[in-house]
């Protein structure tokens, strides 16, 4: 039988060295079985090397930051769907997800599909609000404290002890091992992400990782858990090995059916020395090191498609355990013509 | 002294724990001891297998095993409910 063709916008075509996802996310859609895919890349920077990789990304289109708001990111949705009348769009970015989140209607009236946790799922998770939905849902959390001002974490202190961890709204996380480093990095994360910064108390352990999919009303559609290999500067794996942790897909499964999670996630959990588990936080969307799901049995930006298409999808059963993933640099030769078109037009 | 059941060792001598996702490398003698406790052997059974192989003396050989298996231990790699042995 013939596959269907589906025209699908991705993402996070920033494979650098801390990876947006889009390129993995574009790899397991082109390995799906049961559709073949036309994929426009959507970039914020004309740097993206995912731009360049025409034998993943079909096409380009530069959209406007998420800063300019859920409008102006609308109006270039138009004049896209104008010309590629897309199907799905995968976002994959957590700053981006807002506006998204936003447009989900609108954006089904033009035609196109996406399967995004709600509103209310994407605020309550955020790490400003972590230590309230581990209260809720009954699940580990560690101390958590959003603050406006670096003079709070004087008062704070007794509470969270040092080292504590010190993270932005959206990215960057700091360890600070006195009150000095803790304002240093308040003042560094606030500068460059806004406010609030969360303080949150530092957990000794091993980190471990899980991507899934929840189908909205409960049900864990695919998990595969990953221990990190390999960390690089910023904290992000550069290598990794499916795991078989029945604890750890228990608290998945039971994070899934509590919220009924809508869409792909990524729980960053910690294991202490006495195997208690911590949730650290939530992403909302598919990790960068989602291939090694696909590779292990898992096709995650397959289902979530389908999901978005209002496809039946079957619940992944199993996965390969001991596959590890391993990442690389890659240098491609582009042509100055190929960066003057996505620099002038905003298209390539 | 109950190992770990699902715990994949390679001829080479290299252990996989798929539960944690941690690896380690063990000498020829080291993976004997593993196989033996897979088998389902005590300390006894493994004492009398490797006496049978190694010249050692027994209480050597004891103490060895003793310090093996605390290694074992503190790696998280047998049962839990077996570990009060010592």
């Amino acid at each position: 039988m013939k596959k269907p063709i589906i025209n699908i916008g991705v993402t996070g075509l920033n494979a650098i060295d801390s990876p947006g996802p889009g390129v993995a996310v574009i790899r397991g859609l082109r390995e799906a079985t049961s559709f073949d895919v036309r994929i426009i890349g959507f970039a914020y920077e004309s740097m993206e090397p995912g731009i360049y990789m025409h034998d993943l990304v079909d096409r380009t289109y530069q959209i406007p930051y998420p800063s300019a708001g859920a409008d102006a990111l609308l109006s270039r949705l138009e004049y896209i769907q104008s010309r590629e009348k897309l199907d799905v769009i995968i976002p994959n970015f957590d700053a981006e997800l807002y506006s998204f989140i936003k447009l989900e209607d609108k954006l089904r009236q033009m035609g196109i599909h996406m399967f995004l946790p709600t509103l209310t799922q994407f605020e309550e998770r955020h790490k400003v609000n972590l230590s309230e939905f581990g209260k809720k849902y009954g699940i580990e959390v560690p101390l958590g404290k959003a603050i406006n001002d670096s003079s709070e974490i004087f008062a704070l202190q007794k509470d969270f002890d040092f080292p504590m961890m010190i993270k932005g709204k959206w990215y960057d996380a700091f360890i600070a091992y006195n009150m000095e480093q803790a304002r240093t990095y308040f003042n560094k994360i606030s500068a460059k992400w806004g406010l609030p910064v969360v303080l949150q108390r530092f957990v000794h352990g091993t980190e471990y990782n899980v991507t899934g999919l929840g189908d909205g009303k409960g049900n864990t559609i695919a998990a595969v858990p990953m221990r990190k290999q390999f960390i690089t500067d910023k904290g992000k794996a550069w290598a990794g090995i499916s795991i078989d942790d029945k604890k750890l897909l228990a608290i998945t499964r039971q994070f899934v059916s509590e919220t009924k999670w809508r869409g792909a996630f990524e729980l960053e959990m910690m294991k202490t020395s006495d195997n208690v588990y911590y949730l650290m936080e939530i992403n909302p969307r598919i990790p960068a090191w989602v291939y090694l799901a696909v590779g292990v049995g898992q096709n995650i930006p397959e289902a979530l498609t389908n999901l978005a298409l209002g496809n039946e999808v079957e619940p992944f059963s199993t996965y390969e355990v001991g596959k590890l993933f391993i990442r690389y640099s890659w240098d491609m030769i582009v042509d100055r013509s190929e960066f003057e078109k996505i620099s002038i037009n905003g298209e390539l | 002294m109950k190992i770990n059941g699902n715990l994949a060792i390679s001829e080479s001598g290299f252990l996989f724990n798929p539960s944690s996702g941690e690896s380690f490398t063990v000498n020829p003698v080291g993976a004997e001891i593993i196989e033996l406790l897979k088998d389902g052997k005590n300390e006894e059974q493994i004492l009398e297998a490797l006496l049978k192989t190694y010249e050692i003396d027994s209480k050597t050989l004891q103490k060895d095993l003793l310090d093996f298996n605390d290694i074992l231990k503190q790696h998280q790699l047998l049962e839990p409910d077996e570990e009060t042995n010592h």
